[in-house]
């Protein structure tokens, strides 16, 4: 664990940068310089920047699958559980088995609908360890300005490949600009 | 094609050809979009919203006095009577979950149509939505005479083993509407939490900074957190689309599956779909053309925005003149008596002027102006047919629900239908807590999605060549 000559523990080595394109170029020589643990801030999702990164697609869909099935299949049991057992309602002279399903549907599709708007909802704050008080990058002054025009790249100093003068002439030759040690309190 | 090399004169006339007109107007950089969006909350309360909000908070009010006559004294306090036994109460809901339509339209669909106009106003077109369906789910709620007994809707095991029949149309709009505003607060919520960063790094105040912290999660534009997010955003997108065509779908069967003339028609479904998208939209432009001009938004929703919603209009408003025009041909091609003169009724019977003016006029012929440029580029005249189409959308409801009942099969039991001061002050009552929600709205929240606007920036792209220097700090001086 990095400390600091005042015995701070050191999250990463960050820096900013003047513009979108600028982020962009750098995260692709961190890429392939062969970091692991690092990251990119930006106001806005920038297009392109997840293969910049050599991230591949995200699998939160996997956990709207399976809240769409699982709301499907609650529906199933929620409107065949009391309409064909629990209390048969003969409308309209029409038997209560499953031959009747089409009647049924419009509440399935509502039911898969809105499982698989919560999983979606909740797996991305849980796929981001989301929500959470504090984040070490939040201590330093600069940063607030990533909600507004601000462009960071930061370099944790658990990555393997971390050492303090070469991740500071990487970002500097990437272009950063005021780079930075963040703490890690 | 020769290929001999261009010249720098033919490319620039090349480029200025294939150019695009921008969506944020004067170059303005990503710090004033921030800057001029959050001063919107963060600047005291101008005197004219005090004006606003104490208006609409009376009317509210008075709203919420009525239905607490309505529950406590009981249904005869409304004018509904047989046969008319749906009259306001449902027109509002029908008329209230319509305009709810084009919030999600507008971040959904459009948004997986890579349509990027849309986020100028996306976000004060979902919070439009919401509140919508807020007012609309008022009243089936309070219609079913016994309050207390609207958790009978919910299929949860009771005393008496009774259960709901799912096979019901009423059951399945339940569902429908219960699970359209649940997936509409979830979606705009998500598209929320990148700007309430924004607003919690930028807040000056203690209070400000814990509750614009709370609810922003602890985000950091951390862009392995972008990745999950747009994945999330565009799923929430996909889900939207079919949702938000089925709600009125649904609401639409309330009618489509009983018997009675003019009610029993299989066009239902995507003619009220398609009325409900051209009456959400007027209501955007009914919302945004006032706010734009008293927040100096014209470089965010820019006259470009404004003609694009109004072809939408355009196109949604002939969609419904050509489902009037077939429900009448239908009529008359069926050889059903009722069914022709229920639609001969409608227009020359005791309610023949909502049908001149609320369907033929403002719902046909105002939309039509929106094939001259001028008229979409006319703020005025835009305006107009908003308000048109607001008033029309309401009559057509009206004239469907009482125009359908108070002529029945019986003629000894026609009757016509008169509103009581309780439907009136009930229905101007939800008008009132719709705008009230929405004055809270810009006062307390983001009206324009920064996040999402800055990505329709030429700067956001990452393969923008410029040097940040060569872009103006804070773009020209007017402000159109």
């Amino acid at each position: 664990m990095t400390t600091t000559p005042y015995g701070h523990k050191v999250y990463a080595m960050a820096a900013e940068y003047p513009s979108a394109a600028a982020l962009y170029e750098a995260a692709k020589r961190v890429r392939d310089a062969g970091f692991r643990r690092w990251d990119v801030f930006s106001p806005f999702p920038i297009h392109g920047m997840d293969e910049a990164m050599g991230l591949g697609k995200s699998w939160l869909s996997g956990w709207v699958l399976f809240g769409g099935i699982s709301g499907f299949l609650t529906a199933v049991i929620v409107e065949f559980g009391p309409s064909s057992f629990l209390y048969p309602l003969v409308v309209h002279g029409k038997p209560t088995n499953f031959f009747t399903v089409p009647a049924f549907f419009p509440i399935m599709f509502e039911l898969t609908i809105l499982f698989s708007s919560f999983a979606a909802f909740f797996a991305w704050q849980g796929m981001n360890r989301l929500p959470r008080w504090n984040h070490p990058m939040f201590n330093w002054d600069r940063f607030s300005r990533v909600t507004n025009d601000g462009f960071f790249l930061a370099i944790e100093a658990h990555d393997p490949r971390f050492t303090e003068n070469g991740v500071y002439e990487l970002l500097e030759q990437t272009g950063g600009r005021h780079i930075t040690v963040v703490h890690e309190d | 094609m020769d290929g001999a090399p261009a010249t720098a004169p033919e490319l620039e006339q090349a480029r200025q050809q294939i150019a695009h007109v921008p969506l944020v107007l004067n170059r303005r950089n990503f710090n004033w979009l921030t800057q001029r969006i959050s001063g919107v909350v963060e600047q005291p309360a101008p005197r004219w919203w005090w004006v606003c909000f104490m208006t609409t908070a009376s009317i509210a009010t008075f709203g919420l006095f009525c239905i607490g006559y309505l529950i406590s004294t009981g249904v005869g306090t409304w004018g509904n009577n047989i046969p008319v036994g749906w009259a306001w109460g449902i027109t509002n809901f029908v008329f209230w979950i319509g305009i709810g339509h084009a919030g999600t339209l507008i971040s959904a669909i459009l948004y997986l149509l890579r349509q990027k106009w849309r986020t100028s106003i996306n976000r004060s077109a979902e919070a439009m939505t919401l509140f919508a369906v807020i007012c609309a789910a008022i009243f089936p709620g309070i219609h079913v005479g016994r309050f207390w007994m609207a958790w009978y809707l919910a299929p949860i095991p009771n005393n008496w083993a009774i259960w709901q029949n799912f096979r019901s149309a009423l059951m399945w709009d339940v569902f429908a509407v219960s699970t359209y505003f649940t997936v509409s607060v979830l979606f705009w919520y998500t598209g929320l939490v990148p700007d309430l960063a924004s607003l919690r790094d930028r807040a000056t105040t203690r209070v400000r900074k814990f509750l614009f912290g709370v609810f922003a999660l602890g985000w950091r534009g951390s862009n392995r957190n972008w990745r999950h997010y747009e994945m999330a955003y565009l799923l929430l997108a996909g889900l939207s689309t079919p949702l938000v065509l089925s709600v009125h779908s649904v609401v639409s069967f309330d009618f489509a599956s009983t018997v009675l003339p003019t009610w029993h028609t299989t066009i239902f479904p995507p003619y009220f779909v398609a009325g409900a998208i051209f009456g959400g939209f007027a209501m955007v432009l009914t919302l945004l053309l006032p706010a734009r001009a008293i927040f100096k938004l014209q470089d965010i929703i820019t006259p470009q925005h404004v003609d694009k919603m109004a072809k939408i209009i355009l196109l949604t408003g002939s969609f419904v003149a050509y489902a009037y025009s077939m429900e009448f041909f239908i009529a008359w091609y069926s050889g059903d008596h009722y069914e022709r003169f229920a639609f001969w009724n409608r227009i020359f019977g005791p309610y023949w002027w909502y049908w001149w003016f609320g369907m033929l006029f403002c719902n046909c012929l105002s939309p039509q102006l929106f094939w001259f440029r001028w008229c979409r580029r006319n703020v005025l005249v835009v305006f107009f047919v908003a308000m048109c189409v607001n008033a029309g959308m309401w009559f057509e409801r009206f004239i469907i629900i009482v125009g359908g009942l108070h002529r029945d099969f019986l003629p000894s039991s026609w009757r016509i239908f008169q509103p009581s001061w309780v439907d009136i002050w009930t229905y101007i009552g939800t008008i009132g807590i719709f705008t009230s929600l929405f004055l809270l709205f810009i006062r307390f929240l983001p009206m324009i999605a920064m996040s999402e606007v800055k990505t329709a920036t030429p700067e956001a792209d990452p393969h923008y060549d410029l040097p940040p220097e060569s872009i103006p700090a804070a773009g020209g001086e007017r402000n159109r």
